[in-house]
């Protein structure tokens, strides 16, 4: 399935939001998720489907003032 | 200092951005006894997961994080941002930052007031980047904020309290709100006189992490900020046009 991943285009075997954060190398990475601009909870994420041409945001920690 | 029910030791919040080097960040957040240091969300790529390492430091510094929403430029865009924020950080608090134009990257105080409404109304505890506006302060305490953040001057310009008179009003008209200087600060010494007006703390970031030994700001810093707030309890002297001798003339000889 072809989506939008933090603005590059991916191909990912993945049916889920779960599943696609896994085969994208994040597993146990602290991040927060976001699909098509709306926000996903961390624990909404294994029964979120994804859909052809989605755009996944996926963001961490980093440094702020 | 007491904000949301926290009781903090120290007056001085630090951003975690723009420092040489990692080390050198969490040298100056221990050098300069903060208890809360504030942090971002950014794009995280899955093969280099450079956020996990930035993360692992700051949870081992065993300060409090303040994330924030900065780069937002609406409501929507901020309150999603608070929202991971919240997901990641499993804290109820957000610095909200929108902001309006992107040269003094002044707030969107309407989006701001917006977004802090929606927030508070989800129970986020909301620290409001703003101006000194006593109308858009006023706003942002009835939509449910209980510390306001005004700025000095525009983020990163370092150069001080740009309008004094209104910080001044702003802390006359809110004598019981917690108001942190947050923003423009440069120098110590503006750290001195925000705490001398009577201000809560100060939030800086780019005084500290731009500095030719950031280690050392950190700390002057932390003095600084001591010292104005001792000296704003001790109730300074009014000033006057005129001198007025300190020794007295009582018992002067007569010489002339």
């Amino acid at each position: 399935m072809h989506i939008l991943v933090n603005g590059a285009a991916h191909d990912v075997c993945a049916t889920t939001l779960a599943q696609a954060l896994d085969a994208l190398g994040y597993r146990r990475a602290i991040v927060a998720t976001a699909l098509n601009g709306a926000f996903v909870p961390t624990d909404h994420r294994d029964t979120t489907a994804l859909a052809e041409g989605d755009a996944l945001e996926i963001l961490a920690p980093m440094q702020g003032g | 200092m007491n904000l949301y029910g926290i009781e903090l030791t120290s007056r001085l919040l630090l951003g975690s951005a723009r420092y040489p080097s990692p080390a050198m960040l969490a040298d100056a957040v221990r050098a300069s006894g903060t208890e809360v240091v504030t942090v971002s969300l950014r794009r995280e790529s899955g093969g280099q997961r450079s956020g996990q390492g930035f993360w692992s430091l700051i949870r081992d510094l065993g300060v409090r994080v303040l994330p924030n929403t900065a780069g937002c430029h609406s409501a929507k865009e901020a309150v999603t941002t608070a929202r991971m924020a919240r997901d990641i950080f499993q804290t109820p608090w957000i610095k909200l930052e929108v902001i309006g134009d992107a040269d003094t990257l002044q707030p969107d105080v309407f989006d701001l007031v917006e977004a802090a409404a929606e927030l508070c109304a989800d129970g986020f505890e909301v620290f409001p980047y703003t101006t000194d506006d006593l109308v858009v302060a006023d706003r942002l305490l009835q939509a449910g904020c209980r510390v306001l953040m005004p700025w000095g001057a525009p983020i990163g310009s370092g150069r001080g309290l740009n309008n004094r008179f209104g910080l001044r009003t702003l802390r006359a008209h809110f004598p019981d709100v917690p108001l942190i200087i947050d923003a423009g600060i440069g120098r110590p010494s503006h750290a001195v006189e925000a705490m001398e007006l009577g201000f809560d703390g100060v939030l800086l970031n780019t005084a500290v992490a731009l500095a030719g030994d950031p280690v050392a700001m950190a700390a002057a810093f932390a003095r600084a900020i001591e010292a104005g707030r001792a000296g704003f309890e001790a109730q300074p002297m009014a000033p006057r046009d005129l001198a007025e001798p300190s020794t007295p003339i009582t018992g002067k000889a007569w010489l002339a």
